[in-house]
């Protein structure tokens, strides 16, 4: 456990540092100077923490579950239009229509009165509720009939990709009542606040780094109990787990409603800060993103997942900026270096990670027997 | 059911295959305490049999009672589990990125409810039938260590712990010397005939001098039913277990 401390007291310092120090360079520093943080720089970071809960709640299952789900993105994306609706309500008269009830893409669509699913959004307690309550809820359906039927593995990797692209396609209707292929933009103001300005922008950034803390501490404490155990064993060896009597499918299926509650909120603290909101969020290609940034920081550690989803997308945004044609490609070939050659991924690096903390706590008279064994078998 | 004595009783059981009688009208019974051994060619019904004893697989017609009142053809496999019978395979699955103990933790009885689980603190009591059930199947110097890097022997040892851990009153064992080294060999059946006793243990075994070593009552199957029953002495001079093993 000791690298994993050490990683954790790092997590803890790094987000400490960001919550107190990009405030401070961004309001503080004056606009001339060098070291000023940009307003861009900003919504950057705080974008990068929303992937970095996202790449957490896959690292939660399929770390520590065994449970690849290659349809994060659409917990994610379902968190980001709750509160996309609730940002929308916000603009009230403002929007180009100026219809004070109905989004300006209901006015277009010639629509009357706010459909039934839209009420309530207004509140903003109880657009939180659904930012929660809305990815939750599907994961428990689509786990329970999943896990019930004991679709594992590859099988249930694919029907996940199945889900956020059927998903996606719904979305993209017009007449699902979701802005269509447009999504929800030109955002207006946040519980009265006006979302343009640095001092705004600031505090939804400390509000993530935040959320990011709280999601690490519950999958910290759920791992680290006897639940999390019985996780591990299910990874490992399903079937021996499930004679030993846990209920397999009940485990999984509340780490998996968890794991969707936590993309659920990264995807809600997305969406104010990078503007919009649309179908393409729930792309298959998202999904399998968070998953090679977990793969990339290392899984089963937690805080590997959120190092790896900050690196690769700073890599992103500077690939993608200076060569955009290769950005595909370094991250296949990323994924397919780490797959080979760091199977633990950059948390792997760390000296005194699990096999060689066992070497340690091994009692010196074990290992000469181990070895003794091996030659009498021969 | 008529009143017997016995902790594992079977009565006529019978489980085919599209047409191919595994258990061929079996009958045979185990009693509180007893060690029996349970030998028979490749094909003989043993594996079958277990698979019934824990609800694996449903037989086709016949009655497997435990103890006087519970017809264990009316439970799960979780609840046959619950109601005391715990089973270990021929391969040792023991949870390779789990330490020894935390293994054993695994295996506490207790309710298993993942909502349970996320707020279980092992109690003293818990804590003290873990160091206990570690000096038993001797452990203790390797408790903290990942069951990955236990050799062969010591992870069956493992298992048979996580069993003890549930307080079984019948352990079914498979095999449990398969690839064994000779000390480990005697480990095991110092450890079995020691359990035995206090806990009822059917052993299937291929190993003869491994059976010699700890049976009083030895079980002959072949072609899904009884062959031939009773010491291993008796057992191994009976013609018909000789025509059997020879004539193969």
């Amino acid at each position: 456990m000791r690298a994993a401390r050490r990683g954790e007291v790092w997590l803890i310092a790094v987000l400490i540092l960001v919550a107190v120090a990009a405030p401070l360079l961004n309001l503080l520093v004056p606009a001339a100077s060098g070291l000023r943080l940009s307003t861009y720089g900003i919504t950057l970071i705080g974008k990068y923490l929303c992937y970095a809960m996202l790449a957490l709640s896959v690292d939660l299952i399929w770390g520590y579950c065994g449970i690849l789900s290659l349809g994060q993105a659409a917990f994610f994306s379902l968190g980001g239009y709750a509160m996309g609706m609730y940002l929308m309500r916000q603009i009230g008269p403002r929007g180009v229509y100026g219809d004070p009830i109905l989004p300006d893409f209901m006015v277009f669509l010639n629509w009357k009165s706010l459909p039934w699913f839209w009420h309530g959004f207004n509140h903003f307690p109880y657009a939180l509720l659904m930012m929660a309550a809305a990815p939750g809820a599907l994961a428990l359906v689509f786990g329970w009939f999943a896990f019930r039927s004991r679709v594992s593995g590859v099988y249930f990797s694919i029907i996940t990709q199945a889900l956020t692209y059927a998903l996606m396609l719904a979305f993209f209707r017009n007449d699902m009542g979701f802005g269509g292929n447009n999504g929800f933009t030109d955002f207006k103001d946040i519980l009265g606040f006006d979302l343009h300005s640095d001092a705004t922008r600031v505090v939804l950034l400390d509000i993530t780094v935040a959320a990011l803390a709280g999601s690490y501490l519950v999958c910290h404490y759920l791992t680290g109990s006897r639940a999390g155990r019985v996780m591990r064993a299910i990874r490992d060896a399903e079937s021996r787990t499930r004679f030993l009597g846990y209920p397999v499918e009940s485990y999984k299926l509340w780490a998996f409603v968890l794991s969707a509650v936590i993309a659920g909120i990264a995807g809600a603290l997305y969406v104010p800060q990078v503007g919009i909101i649309n179908p393409s969020e729930f792309a298959p290609i998202n999904s399998i993103e968070a998953v090679i940034w977990v793969a990339v920081g290392g899984r089963g550690t937690l805080y590997g997942a959120i190092a790896g989803a900050v690196l690769v997308n700073y890599a992103k945004t500077y690939l993608t900026g200076a060569f955009p044609e290769v950005w595909l490609f370094a991250l296949g070939a990323l994924f397919v270096c780490v797959t080979l050659f760091l199977p633990r991924g950059l948390a792997g690096l760390l000296p005194g990670r699990a096999g060689k903390k066992n070497g340690n706590a091994f009692p010196a008279r074990a290992v000469p027997d181990l070895v003794a064994d091996q030659v009498e078998k021969k | 059911m008529s009143v017997h004595d016995h902790r594992l009783y079977l009565d006529e059981v019978t489980v085919s295959f599209d047409g191919f009688k595994a258990l061929n009208q079996l009958s045979l019974y185990v009693d509180p305490g007893e060690l029996l051994c349970i030998i028979g060619p490749n094909g003989a019904g043993k594996t079958t049999m277990m698979d019934v004893i824990t609800g694996k697989t449903r037989p086709d017609s016949g009655t497997v009672f435990f103890g006087n009142t519970i017809d264990l053809l009316t439970l799960t496999e979780a609840e046959i589990v619950a109601a005391g019978i715990g089973r270990k395979f021929q391969k040792p699955t023991v949870f390779e990125q789990l330490t020894v103990a935390e293994n054993l933790e695994l295996a506490l009885a207790g309710n298993r409810s993942f909502f349970k689980a996320l707020r279980a603190r092992t109690s003293a009591a818990q804590r003290e039938r873990i160091e206990e059930v570690l000096s038993i199947i001797g452990l203790t110097d390797q408790q903290h260590v990942l069951g990955r890097v236990l050799a062969h022997g010591q992870k069956q040892w493992l298992e048979i712990g996580m069993l003890l851990m549930q307080n079984p009153e019948l352990l079914l064992v498979d095999e449990p010397v398969a690839g064994m080294t000779p000390q480990e060999i005697e480990r095991t059946a110092e450890l079995l005939v020691s359990l035995s006793g206090s806990h009822s243990v059917v052993v299937v075994e291929h190993d003869m001098a491994f059976v010699r070593s700890i049976a009083r009552r030895v079980i002959v199957l072949h072609e899904g039913s009884v062959l031939a029953e009773g010491g291993m002495d008796a057992v191994q001079n009976n013609p018909r277990v000789i025509e059997v093993y020879l004539g193969e």
